[in-house]
């Protein structure tokens, strides 16, 4: 199984130990070759919603064609680049100015109009792989753990376009830890808001945000979250009570720290989530 | 030469604002056999026809062209005039010049041109129309009344007390359909078994009303006056001529299912009636429940029935019989819930369809109607109703409305109340939709009497925390964001067509709308026909209505099987396909294409040059053709035509455009 794959910058930086090296060992342990494109670019972070302005879609749409180009399906892992690249690659398949404007500046061998297809790294262990495969692998199951997902927004919405899960009740990682032998714990607030960038200028709305939905989690007996998004991460993570130890009243991971946690595989990432 | 006349309607403005009746005239004069153009503000009335009638008389027309609206509306109309005149109806040629034409454009010029255009057209295949005489055909007088609900009941009572036959067909083992689930009915209040099982009983006792429940249609041929239906009646596993109804046998199976009547709040047992009142009261093995069937074992049913009424080997039956007319009253469904994942329906047991909701408060339903929650059995405090579940939604539901919502939440506000008074209403709509009567009455009641609190808005969550349900909603008018701690939630929920209504309809040939609805022949003036002739519709399988709205138009739509019922014979469209035998090469690919089986080969004896030959041609059914086309396109030695729309007319419509 070998699909390209679009890495983003902040897998370079700050999510690198959690988010990227877990995923890229779990990948190689579950026999999926993620292949790293070569001239990768920044996604733009947000999706622009200005339609006469083509510098934004650029990066996006030639990561997309190179993938056509090679037969292989995009992987992404950060939720923010695969909100981009799918919404782009949306608005290449329909027909669009953007389509043109984008094409005629690219001038690629082959025009692109959104024939590829980007999934992210939790489609890929769904549809591609299939949990029943990633139980199979499980050595290190995490019996009796009551983990609470936490989806945000970039994945699930705009619902018909990201075409994700199920926007107002999503499964896909209740199943992926259904996989690993935990024990997800359902509460209301795992698709609300965490606030986003509000995190930068007014700390105060986005910790409300956050604490409402740490709270609704511990309220269920959750005893650790679990997200997919580096932004949602960092607010979830920094503007939540703490423990007078200084420590986060409730542990936040990515999942795939959980997953190879429970592949067997911590010796390169630590042991952190056990 | 032809002697043709053409006559221009101005439809009031409809048509004359539009298009310049004067340039048609003096244009149409021209045209090749017109030998009169004239014009009225409204053809279709007396003086309209007067004229048309005079003009016939007098100058003698042999063929006539009306410029006015579509054929649909008013063909019959003018073939009428023209005949009693003296002409043959067949002579007479519509050109559509207001829907094809004056309603779509807006430039008077251009739509004068186009004008002219249609009527040249018609006006070449009128100089190639020839009369043509329709056959008459014997009427079978029985009915046939798909769906055993109120409406279903209402049209087969209907058609029976006319002295008609009438055959009652239900798909689940008793008739009653949604109306036996409901409580009470808005905005009377009447208790609606009460109301309903007479009329169960009045439709089992008539001598005219043959029941077939458990039973579904399953194939449907012919055409109106003669329908040829195919109807599986379901192996019952139990004997209905022998069976006394005690019901020994449902209390001693040990097999527990899940209840349809009961909206799957209740257990019922493989050997079951759906409810007490059931019509008939003969109980009916779920064979994919049943221990007998799926291990051989058990037989309990058996060994204890006095009447020796169970019988395992009881197969499906099917029955053909022919009907004069059909009456289509198959129901509603409610919407699946899977889109609507933030009402959490399916994760709480409190969290509940108004279906639900009228079993849970219903006396024969689960609980004996004490109305309590269907988690601890305790008396809710807090109910929070939501409006337009999947109504109104276009985006993820239906766009229409489904009109009896705000009704039956103001009566289930009611009933909360009477049950237990000390609970508390809150009810989150759009708007509160109340056109009946006494409707806007009754929900003020609700209101002031009964104390509902309206919220005006959305509920964005429902979620199970501890004994409680969070809601999280909003209030528009005060604009703020709202949590109630709620016992019970009922969520009510958009009316769909059954789920399977594609496939009656594509069986039926009747049309249906995007949400698979049937369609109306005429929203206004034909609200119980469909398209197809002699099957008509009744009840919510045509759009969301109450039970008044119901009866009426099951009472409607018998009185117009009633009146096909009334005729001996009926006339036949000649416009039926004929076979010119000696092109015909006996290829029979139009009996291929023919989608009523209305074409069958036939072995023709001729002498050429004075030797005996045998060849197969083509042979038309003129009574089973409905006049298609199908065949004369798919004709390649071109033997196949259509009487009233020949190829050669239809080639004289393209040159009098083109050329």
């Amino acid at each position: 199984m070998r699909y390209s794959y679009y890495p983003g910058c902040t897998l370079k930086t700050q999510a690198g130990a959690s988010l990227e090296r877990p995923a890229l060992q779990a990948a190689r342990a579950l026999g999926i070759d993620l292949v790293e494109q070569e001239e990768w670019q920044c996604c733009g972070a947000v999706f622009p919603l200005a339609t006469d302005e083509i510098a934004p879609f650029l990066a996006a749409v030639r990561s997309l064609a190179t993938a056509r180009d090679r037969g292989e399906k995009l992987v992404t892992l950060c939720a923010a680049c695969h909100h981009v690249l799918k919404r782009t690659n949306h608005l290449l398949q329909v027909g669009s100015e953007t389509r043109d404007k984008t094409n005629n500046y690219l001038q690629l061998e082959q025009p692109y109009t959104g024939e590829g297809q980007v999934i992210h790294y939790l489609e890929l262990l769904r549809d591609e792989l299939g949990f029943d495969r990633v139980a199979q692998k499980v050595t290190h199951p995490l019996a009796g753990r009551r983990i609470a997902p936490y989806y945000g927004c970039l994945l699930l919405r705009p619902a018909k376009i990201m075409a994700f899960d199920n926007a107002e009740d999503p499964r896909v990682m209740e199943d992926l830890l259904l996989s690993l032998g935990a024990e997800p714990v359902d509460y209301p607030y795992r698709t609300e808001c965490c606030g986003v960038y509000l995190s930068v200028n007014n700390e105060e709305i986005a910790g409300s945000m956050v604490r409402k939905i740490v709270h609704a989690a511990l309220k269920q007996g959750a005893e650790a979250m679990v997200n997919a998004c580096p932004l949602c991460h960092y607010n979830l993570l920094n503007l939540q009570e703490k423990t007078p130890g200084g420590e986060p009243l409730l542990p936040v991971y990515y999942f795939t720290e959980l997953l190879v946690t429970a592949l067997g595989l911590p010796e390169e990432v630590g042991d952190k989530t056990r | 030469m032809r002697r043709i006349g053409v006559f221009i309607c101005w439809c009031g403005t409809n048509i004359a604002a539009t298009v310049d009746i004067e340039t048609v005239i003096k244009e149409a004069r021209e045209m090749p056999g017109v030998v009169y153009a004239g014009d009225n503000k409204y053809m279709c009335s007396e003086t309209g026809q007067t004229q048309i009638k005079g003009t016939i008389v007098q100058q003698k027309l042999d063929r006539v062209v009306i410029a006015s609206c579509s054929p649909r509306m008013h063909e019959l109309t003018f073939r009428k005039t023209a005949a009693a005149a003296g002409l043959n109806p067949y002579l007479v040629e519509i050109a559509n010049v207001r829907e094809h034409c004056s309603w779509v454009h807006k430039d008077k010029d251009a739509a004068t041109v186009k004008a002219v255009a249609l009527i040249r057209t018609a006006v070449a295949k009128a100089a190639l129309d020839t009369g043509l005489e329709p056959q008459e055909f014997v009427v079978t007088r029985r009915a046939l009344v798909i769906g055993g609900g109120i409406a279903g009941i209402q049209a087969a009572l209907d058609i029976a007390e006319a002295g008609y036959a009438v055959d009652l067909v239900e798909r689940t083992p008793s008739i009653g359909g949604r109306m036996a689930q409901l409580d009470k009915t808005f905005p009377t209040l009447d208790c609606s078994a009460c109301i309903l099982t007479p009329k169960m009983v009045d439709a089992a006792a008539h001598p005219n009303i043959n029941l077939l429940t458990y039973s579904e249609v399953e194939e449907v041929e012919g055409y109106v006056g003669n329908f040829e239906v195919t109807i599986r009646q379901k192996a019952r596993s139990v004997d209905a001529a022998k069976c006394t109804g005690c019901g020994l046998c449902f209390e001693k199976c040990p097999s527990k299912v899940k209840s349809e009547f009961d909206e799957g709040l209740a257990l019922r047992k493989a050997i079951y009636v759906p409810f007490p009142q059931a019509v008939p009261n003969i109980p009916v093995i779920d064979r994919d429940h049943c221990r007998w069937f799926s291990k051989k074992k058990c037989g309990v049913c058996k060994k204890v029935c006095p009447a020796s009424a169970v019988d395992f080997e009881q197969s499906d039956v099917l029955i053909k019989q022919k009907y004069g007319a059909i009456v289509v009253a198959t129901g509603f469904d409610l919407i699946g819930f899977e889109i609507f994942g933030e009402f959490g329906y399916g994760k709480h047991p409190d969290i509940i369809t108004s279906m639900e909701f009228e079993r849970l408060v219903n006396a024969s339903g689960p609980g004996g109607g004490k109305l309590l929650k269907p988690s601890n059995q305790q008396p809710p405090k807090n109910v929070v109703f939501v409006h337009c579940v999947g109504s109104r939604d276009k985006s993820r539901g239906k766009p229409y409305c489904s009109k009896i919502c705000c009704m039956y939440t103001a009566k289930h506000a009611v009933l909360l109340k009477e049950k237990h008074p000390e609970a508390q209403a809150y009810v989150f709509y759009i708007d509160v939709r109340t056109a009946g009567k006494d409707f806007e009455e009754f929900h003020r009641r609700a209101v002031e009497e009964y104390a509902a609190v309206y919220l005006r808005g959305l509920v964005g969550k429902v979620f199970p925390s501890g004994d409680k349900l969070l809601v999280n909603g909003v209030d528009t008018l005060s604009n703020q964001a709202v949590e109630i701690e709620a016992d019970l939630v009922v969520l009510a929920a958009a009316l769909t067509p059954r789920h399977d209504a594609e496939g009656l309809a594509r069986m039926l040939g009747i049309g249906s709308d995007a949400h698979n609805f049937f369609v109306e022949a005429h929203p206004k003036l034909r609200p119980v026909e469909s398209h197809t002739a002699g099957l008509f519709l009744a009840g919510t399988c045509q759009g969301p209505r109450d039970i008044p709205e119901t009866v009426a138009q099951a009472g409607a739509a018998a009185a117009k099987a009633i009146a096909l019922l009334n005729k001996e014979t009926l006339l036949s469209d000649p416009c039926v396909s004929a076979v010119d035998e000696s092109l015909c090469t006996g290829c029979l690919a139009c009996l291929k294409v023919c989608p009523y089986k209305a074409i069958s080969d036939k072995p023709l004896t001729e002498k050429v040059h004075g030797r005996q030959r045998r060849r197969l041609v083509a042979e038309v059914n003129k009574a089973l053709c409905q006049g298609c086309g199908a065949c004369s396109a798919a004709c390649r030695p071109g033997a196949m035509n259509l009487l009233g729309f020949s190829n050669e007319q239809l080639l004289a419509e393209v040159d009098a455009i083109c050329l």
